[in-house]
């Protein structure tokens, strides 16, 4: 049995969650073949090629693939689907598009955005927007999974040498048309997908304050959070606020500046993977999820934190 | 034309759902349920599609036990005109729910289906693009904007990097996204003349699709809970940790 | 201003016990009346908060078949236990020596959102319409100042209140008699009582704060049909209340407190009462290692008979806890509400046939078996304004010797809000913090009961003074808002020694404490839009 993974890529690099998609899929068997569809794409296989988890690189190049079109994906995958027992691809929207068609057409009920791999049929996965936990086995003799990245650490990069085999494309779709893609360009990551989030509540007492965060997150390349009180009382806008009635964030990082850490905002950050709180309450609720408390004045912590990180060398970003 | 749109029945999104103690699913009982988020902005684009004359009927179709039935209720409430039930007595898969809704488009065939992006209690994300597939259809998922154009739509999309936008035949699937459109309240005198639509009902065993699962559901369990890390004394330290320990910035 | 309007026989205003006694009545006297009944939750039984241990006799009047028709009543109470607590022990009082009102075999323990969810099958089975997520948000009247029905709250108004492109008006809803059955303090009925001086003569009347949590609990520590109340600590002898533990179906217990509006410390919180009491060890130990799965607040009527306001007027009718028909010691309400609009329903029925005057439904209520009820029920709560044992001690005397006939009725004295005295003259209340195991905070609590209001909309606490509660409230009763409220709608917010008054209006649970005890009565609630509020479920 082998696993086949769907790359995600612009013909120039590999998209970075393909790296956490192929931990997982390594995870369900080791022999992992990844599959490149693309135009000019010869990097992105190579790049694949090169990391250590993947045994094979099958590389389909036809302008047909220049832009993402789940249609021609789908005939072209399922061209290859017959020599695997598992397709993956990760769970966001390029996966997210794609993978039900697949399963479809190979009378497959999918399994979606899972968050554990407990044995090539069986996986942990949340339902309810996390609030539950499904463990399920999947009984198709063909299973197509999808993969929650933020679940899995990016595989290794190099010290791979797997082959490249090239392939034929299948028929192009005339049913759909690629217009265009608009990056969203600005100066900040959006809170929804950014890797670092800091935000603040209110105890930053008023909206200028939230320069202290805002210049931290500069320096970190960080999405800007809120509290809704910090909202309500009009510090920032509601497009800000993270929680049950906002928005539901996931990132590595996640510094609460002045928030008490209600089970409100909680709902909407706590899967994140690490957790700072700033807070001058010792006894506030949110240090009881934070990995790493600092029981200070912000006013006294934001400019020493900025200035810590000025004396850093580098900065993932 | 004639559009489809589906509709789910699922827990209120403001209901705290709880885990069963015996692991085999979440409490129901005594729930308040509503229609899927996404699948009230599907509805809500059908209806403006309509009234700018694009389109002339509109079917609301639900898959499930014989409550469900309120979801298109509310839906003929807000404007679709009249409302298909299949109902089935256990919970189906996305794939058991496409296979449905294709013998329903084959039965009933619209130009378009427009259904929610993902349903909030199973968060599969599924039933849109498999459908597509079966009828060999164009999709359109993430949808937060259409444009009826000559027999096609330009449909942009909210993919990880933006936005995307797409031209899509007719006739073609499309799922929505929140952002989409905000949809309208049901007006009273609106709810009053819905009570009086119809809602044709169907057996799903009439049907002649096999809608046994194919996933088994082992446990559902809660989440763990997170637990309390360490305070730190100074913001260095807290900068050392996350550099060198947690290893994020 | 354009509306749609719609006509019906008879509007009804609420879809508690009262409400849907009334519709099913008017139905079973006649089909052809066509009724129509209004709800501002998102369905029916989701603002329904209640305890509740159910006195059937009115339901085996209106449904005498219920059981065969799966009504969802189910436990039957088996055994009963009244304790006085002190801070650590506890004295069990023998059931016998209780006045009978207060005993309870051949009740049951129920859920009374999903009594009501089942009466509005079987109202919707007989035909009458029903309308959940549509608050009645204003009285429309005659021109010779009889009331002529109702409008619905327009939906789509901002902040600021203008127009929002979902904007939908509401819908004026006129009838021939219009039923007012909001439960307790219904800001509609209110304004009709003040209107019509429907109090003209009586006393102020008198409200209580009751909680309520629902635990799963150890199999060990549960004992289905059993029906528990005490007195006692954390309370004073000086505030009048109580709490109630009912072990329902489902391993469930239901906890409750319920407290009287008319306390006088400042510094107190109901709220924190409520937890406190939970921490007594012989309280603990029933719900140790079970697990919280509902919470919910609502404000009760008290009053008795001395308070009972005229019940019609020029149009229409006040039924249930929006007119005060809760008896009081037995802390029951729901049958006595569902008797008084099966009898409003009479008198409707009367009146659309006969032409027969709607004050013939005060004469009734005067021949009913509630009015005895209430009447023999009269002087237990005035008593505890003497303080709990000397309250005890009258009640013992009045009810277990004389079954309420004593020859003279007390009088309640005050409203609530103006038994509030001034902060620096009382003490300081320092409660312990939630462990959360057993007490938890107040924005924990709302969690679990589903509330949401959509937050672009004005704010449904109207203050008739801004500065107030600043100005005034603050610096006189230290703001008892922040404690009242068992949402923690209300905050002082402290920036740089500028403090503001915050509403978190979106976390209100409609429970209507604000509106009583607000000291200046600065605060009226008013109708969100509809839909809002908790989304209870078995409350
Ligand atoms: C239906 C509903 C939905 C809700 N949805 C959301 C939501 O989506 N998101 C959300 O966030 N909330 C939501 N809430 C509100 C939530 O319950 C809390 O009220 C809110 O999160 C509190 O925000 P906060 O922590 O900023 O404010 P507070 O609770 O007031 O906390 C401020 C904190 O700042 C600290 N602080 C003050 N000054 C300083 C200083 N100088 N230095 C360091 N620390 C300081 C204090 O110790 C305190 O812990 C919702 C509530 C309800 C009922
Ligand atoms: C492993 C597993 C376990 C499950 N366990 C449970 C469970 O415990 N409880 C439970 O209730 N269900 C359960 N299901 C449910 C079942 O799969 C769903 O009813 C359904 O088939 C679709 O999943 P989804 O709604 O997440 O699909 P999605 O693909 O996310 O739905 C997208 C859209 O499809 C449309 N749609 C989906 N279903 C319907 C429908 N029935 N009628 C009309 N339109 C529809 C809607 O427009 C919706 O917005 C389980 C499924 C799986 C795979
Ligand atoms: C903590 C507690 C414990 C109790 N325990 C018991 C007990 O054990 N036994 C017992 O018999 N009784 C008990 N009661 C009392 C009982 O709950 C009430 O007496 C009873 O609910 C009154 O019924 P009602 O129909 O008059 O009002 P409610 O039950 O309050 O119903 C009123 C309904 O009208 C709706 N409404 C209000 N205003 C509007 C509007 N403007 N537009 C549209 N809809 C509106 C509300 O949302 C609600 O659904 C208890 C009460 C409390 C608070
Ligand atoms: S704001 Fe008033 S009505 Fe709302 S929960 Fe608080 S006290 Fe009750």
């Amino acid at each position: 049995m082998s696993v086949l993974l769907i790359a995600e890529h612009n013909n120039k690099e590999v998209r970075p969650f393909t790296y956490n998609a192929i931990t997982a899929a390594s995870q369900i068997n080791e022999d992992l073949h990844v599959l490149v569809l693309g135009h000019k794409a010869d990097d992105v296989a190579k790049s694949l090629s090169e990391v250590p988890n993947v045994k094979k690189v099958i590389h389909v190049d036809n302008e047909i693939y220049e832009n993402y079109i789940a249609e021609n994906y789908t005939s072209a995958i399922i061209k290859h689907a017959e020599n695997y027992t598992h397709i993956v691809s990760s769970a966001n929207t390029f996966g997210k598009n794609l993978m039900p068609r697949i399963a479809a057409l190979l009378d497959t009920s999918q399994v979606s955005d899972i968050i554990k791999v407990i044995s090539e049929d069986t996986f942990l996965r949340p339902i309810y927007a996390g609030n539950a936990f499904a463990t399920v086995k999947s009984n198709d003799k063909k299973k197509c999974v999808t993969i929650r990245p933020t679940s899995f650490d990016p595989a290794d990069k190099s010290g791979g040498s797997a082959e490249i085999v090239k392939s034929d494309p299948a028929e192009a779709s005339s049913l759909t048309k690629f217009l265009k893609k608009e990056e969203v360009k600005s100066d900040r990551p959006e809170l929804g997908t950014a890797r670092i989030v800091i935000s603040g509540g209110r105890g930053m007492q008023n909206g200028e304050n939230f320069k202290l965060i805002s210049d931290i997150a500069d320096k970190l390349n960080a999405a800007i959070g809120a509290s809704r009180a910090a909202v309500d009382a009009g510090y920032i806008t509601n497009d800000h606020q993270v929680g049950q009635t906002g928005k539901v964030v996931v990132p590595d990082l996640y510094i609460a500046v002045g928030i008490s850490g209600a089970i409100q905002h909680l709902a909407g950050m706590k899967e994140s993977k690490i957790i700072v709180a700033i807070n001058k309450d010792g006894e506030a609720p949110i240090f009881s999820v934070a990995d790493y408390g600092l029981e200070a004045d912000l006013f006294e912590a934001l400019p020493q934190f900025l200035s810590e990180l000025n004396k850093l060398n580098t900065i993932q970003k | 034309m004639k559009i489809l749109v589906a509709v789910k029945r699922v827990i209120d999104y403001n209901v705290q759902i709880r885990v069963k103690e015996d692991g085999s699913g979440v409490v129901t009982d005594n729930v308040k349920m509503s229609t899927n988020p996404p699948d009230d902005n599907a509805i809500e684009e059908a209806v403006k599609i309509k009234e700018a004359g694009k389109a002339k009927e509109i079917v609301a179709i639900t898959i499930g036990e014989e409550k469900a039935q309120e979801t298109v209720r509310k839906a003929l409430a807000v404007g679709a005109d009249r409302g298909i039930h299949v109902k089935v007595d256990n919970v189906i898969e996305p794939l058991a729910v496409s296979k449905i809704l294709k013998k329903i488009v084959e039965k009933e065939n619209p130009d378009l289906v427009f259904m929610g992006k993902q349903a909030i209690d199973d968060d599969c994300n599924q039933t849109g693009q498999m459908l597509a597939a079966l009828l060999n259809w164009p999709q359109a998922t993430f949808a937060s904007k259409i444009e009826v154009k000559n027999n096609a739509l330009e449909v942009t999309r909210e993919i990880d990097e933006g936005l995307e936008t797409i031209q899509v035949n007719v006739p073609a699937i499309v799922t929505c996204d929140l952002r989409l459109n905000e949809p309208r309240y049901a007006s009273l005198p609106n709810i009053m003349k819905a009570k009086k639509k119809p809602i044709e009902q169907i057996s799903a065993s009439d049907l002649g699709v096999d809608i046994n699962p194919r996933i088994e559901q082992i446990k559902v369990e809660e989440p763990p809970k997170r637990k309390a890390g360490i305070k730190v004394a100074s913001v260095e330290e807290l900068v050392q940790k996350l550099k060198n320990e947690a290893k994020v910035i | 201003m354009s509306r749609e309007v719609m006509e019906y026989d008879v509007v009804i205003v609420g879809g508690g016990p009262s409400g849907l006694s009334t519709a099913i009545k008017l139905k079973q006297l006649n089909p052809d009346i066509n009724v129509c009944l209004l709800e501002k939750a998102s369905e029916i039984g989701a603002h329904i908060l209640s305890g509740n241990v159910f006195e059937t006799r009115a339901l085996d009047e209106l449904i005498p078949n219920w059981k065969e028709l799966n009504a969802p009543i189910k436990t039957k109470v088996t055994k009963e236990k009244f304790l006085f607590l002190g801070k650590q022990k506890s004295l069990s009082w023998p059931t016998w020596l209780l006045p009978k009102v207060q005993q309870n075999h051949n009740n049951y323990i129920i859920s009374l959102a999903n009594l009501c969810r089942w009466l509005a099958e079987q109202a919707e089975g007989l035909g009458v319409e029903i309308f959940p997520g549509f608050p009645a948000s204003e009285v429309l009247y005659n021109d010779d100042g009889s009331v002529k029905g109702i409008a619905t709250q327009d939906m789509g108004i901002d902040k600021e209140g203008n127009k929002k492109d979902t904007y939908e008006p509401g819908m004026e809803l006129h009838a021939k008699v219009t039923v007012f059955a909001e439960g307790c303090r219904g800001h509609l009925g209110k304004e009709l009582i003040k209107r019509f001086e429907l109090d003209k003569g009586k006393n102020p009347q008198q409200y209580g704060i009751g909680f309520k949590e629902i635990w799963e609990i150890d199999e060990k520590n549960h004992s289905e049909g059993l029906v528990m109340h005490t007195a006692g600590w954390p309370l004073d002898n000086n505030t009048y209340g109580g709490s109630f533990i009912y072990h329902a179906e489902n391993k469930q217990v239901f906890l409750g407190y319920v407290i009287g509006l008319d306390y006088q410390n400042p510094h107190l919180s109901p709220f924190d009462e409520f937890q406190r009491f939970k921490t007594h060890p012989d309280i603990k130990k029933i719900i140790e290692g079970g697990k919280r799965i509902s919470y919910g607040a609502r404000a009760l009527i008290e009053g008795g008979i001395q308070s009972l306001p005229q019940m019609f007027m020029p149009g229409a009718l006040l039924v249930g806890c929006d007119a005060g028909t809760l008896n009081m010691p037995k802390i029951k309400g729901s049958h006595t509400a569902m008797k008084s609009g099966m009898i409003a329903a009479e008198t409707i029925y009367e009146h659309l046939t006969k032409n027969l005057n709607l004050s013939t439904y005060e004469q009734k209520f005067k021949e009913s078996w509630v009015y005895k009820e209430l009447h023999e029920a009269r002087n237990v709560k005035p008593s505890f304004s003497w303080g709990l044992i000397l309250g005890i001690l009258f009640t013992g005397i009045d009810q277990i010797l004389f079954r309420g006939k004593l020859p003279f009725t007390l009088k309640h004295k005050h409203a609530d809000h103006e038994a509030i005295k001034p902060a620096d003259k009382m003490p300081k209340i320092d409660y312990p913090k939630p462990d959360n195991v057993i007490t938890f905070d107040k924005t924990s609590s709302v969690y679990l009961t589903g509330t949401i209001h959509d937050d672009n909309q004005p704010v449904h606490l109207k203050l008739k003074d801004p500065d107030l509660p600043i100005k005034y409230t603050l610096e006189k009763f230290d703001e008892p808002a922040q404690r009242y409220c068992p949402a923690g709608v209300y905050e002082i917010q402290d920036v740089n020694s500028v403090q503001k008054f915050v509403i978190n209006a979106q976390n209100c649970i409609h429970c209507k404490t604000c509106d009583i005890k607000e000291p200046s009565q600065n605060i009226t609630w008013v109708t969100p839009e509809g839909g809002g509020g908790p989304k209870y479920g078995n409350m």
